[in-house]
């Protein structure tokens, strides 16, 4: 397919738990592998997922989740400890299935190509600096992720 | 599998997107007319190899399914 302009995904990853780090990981290494153009524009709570200090120990919510792994009443899962233990019910069942972890899939990612532009403004609100963030991403606002969504064919919000 | 294969590739106990990642690499250091031969037990590899390869111009000569183990044969265009 070299003569036709290669698809253009965008992705704009703003949550920062576990479940939420994986989508745009998959679907963005996967695409870039399909020869698609990818960037993920990390913003809000997103931007832990490309922090050096949080992308090990993302977690995995037992509130408000009636589909969390620890099916637990939200007044159980309210409790100190609770979020651990579905994260860590998460990771076992990952880990059964041999499913790449964040940090491998960071990596993956960046093998293919994958583009990552880390938030300017949540970085300022958040007060994460650009030495806080895993090395080749790049540091942009809504008009640096625009600019490459302006020529995309596919847009996710995650 | 019949024919000849230039590389093998096993994804055996890997699971999305691993399978479709690695074949990609696998196939990046390959001329175009080799073949790789792929083996993967993520069932999703079924459709997910298939529509990789459409995608990305390759072309899928020879799949089989053979006790849960998926085998591709896939030509590098």
């Amino acid at each position: 397919m070299a003569e036709e302009k290669n698809k253009r995904l965008v992705m704009i990853a703003s949550k920062g738990s576990m479940d939420m780090a994986y989508i745009p990981l998959i679907v963005g290494s996967t695409a870039a592998a399909m020869e698609m153009e990818v960037a993920i524009f990390f913003t809000f709570y997103g931007l832990d997922i490309i922090n050096k200090n949080k992308y090990k120990s993302l977690g995995v919510a037992p509130l408000a989740n009636p589909a969390s792994p620890m099916p637990v009443p939200n007044i159980i899962g309210v409790l100190p400890g609770m979020t651990m233990m579905a994260t860590t019910m998460m990771k076992s069942w990952m880990g059964k299935q041999n499913v790449a972890t964040i940090p491998e899939m960071l990596k993956m990612c960046q093998d293919v190509g994958v583009r990552m532009i880390g938030c300017q403004m949540t970085m300022d609100v958040m007060g994460v600096k650009k030495e806080d963030l895993i090395d080749g991403v790049e540091i942009g606002g809504a008009a640096t992720m625009l600019d490459f969504a302006a020529d995309s064919d596919i847009s996710f919000h995650i | 599998m019949s024919g000849e294969s230039d590389k093998t590739l096993d994804c055996k106990g890997l699971s999305c997107p691993e399978p479709v990642l690695k074949t990609k690499m696998a196939m990046n250091d390959m001329q175009p007319g080799q073949v790789l031969e792929m083996v993967a037990t993520d069932p999703g590899s079924a459709n997910d190899i298939p529509a990789w390869a459409r995608r990305t111009g390759n072309q899928i000569v020879e799949s089989k399914e053979e006790g849960g183990v998926w085998t591709f044969r896939i030509k590098k265009s």
